[in-house]
């Protein structure tokens, strides 16, 4: 098992019912109960995931009176992103450059959108 | 005008990239096999590109070496599995910053109304070798984008 944080992270991120929690909490914090309704499972399963999604330092969980509060940890996910637009902006701009030289092999003024 | 479309699934060892030009599918063919062509568009425009090796046939070995003109070279190379054509190219991948890692790449080009779509989906051993292939390959500046966060909340949403 890899501990890197980028594979923790996707590791996290690699459960379709993880990534819908995520969702529901990035519209704000959330009890248990609040984040097990959408789903047909069990209590404790909401819980193993919570610790997974925990364990990988994207969520924190508080405690108000007797409830168990969850919150979205934003900074991994941060991290995942700035992966992907490192891999899109090497490919992006090959594509643009792609994009003039056919236009220019073809005898055609390039079609820039200016982006 | 080229926009690439990328997907890069959580857990699966794969990414799918997809990209539409306005060329036919021979020349855009041409501008991925021929190295005087490819020199001039893969890769950031700061690195020049040096096609060392291309030998577009089943069994032929390709040889890529980026150069950041500060002494930083990055080398990939592979071999070509089946005969390539206009319609697809199917190709091993490793960088040689990463020796052992390969990743199989297959490249469908489909023409429509003059236009091209290329497809690749690049096939890696591990989700980690996936990762450490971008991590360490394609080093560049990023700026952290929210604009990139919220749109990874909308696609984990919509997942």
């Amino acid at each position: 098992m890899s501990t890197d944080r980028l594979s923790v992270t996707f590791q996290a991120l690699a459960d379709p019912t993880r990534r819908a929690i995520l969702a529901r909490l990035a519209l704000g914090e959330s009890s248990v109960s609040e984040l097990a309704e959408p789903f047909d499972i069990s209590g404790p399963a909401i819980s193993r995931h919570l610790k997974v999604l925990e364990q990988a330092g994207l969520l924190t969980r508080t405690r108000r009176a007797t409830a168990r509060l969850s919150h979205l940890e934003a900074e991994p996910l941060r991290e995942v992103t700035t992966w992907l637009a490192r891999y899109q902006r090497f490919w992006d701009e090959s594509h643009e450059r792609l994009d003039e030289l056919l236009a220019a092999l073809q005898g055609k003024p390039a079609d820039n959108d200016g982006s | 005008m080229a926009k690439t479309q990328i997907t890069a699934e959580p857990g699966i060892p794969q990414i799918i990239m997809t990209c539409e030009f306005d060329a036919p599918r021979d020349l855009v063919y041409r501008a991925y096999t021929e190295p005087e062509l490819l020199q001039q568009w893969l890769g950031p425009r700061e690195y020049t590109m040096t096609v060392k090796e291309n030998d577009v046939r089943d069994g032929g070995k390709w040889r890529f070496v980026h150069s950041d003109g500060g002494g930083h070279e990055h080398g990939f190379h592979g071999v070509f599995h089946g005969n390539p054509s206009p319609e697809g190219i199917v190709r091993t991948f490793e960088y040689e910053g990463a020796p052992g890692h390969v990743s199989l790449e297959t490249l469908t080009l489909t023409e429509r109304a003059g236009k091209t779509l290329v497809r690749t989906v690049s096939s890696f051993q591990a989700v980690e070798d996936r990762d450490a292939m971008i991590a360490s390959g394609m080093e560049r500046g990023v700026h952290d984008s929210d604009e990139r966060l919220t749109e990874l909340l909308a696609r984990l949403q919509a997942g």
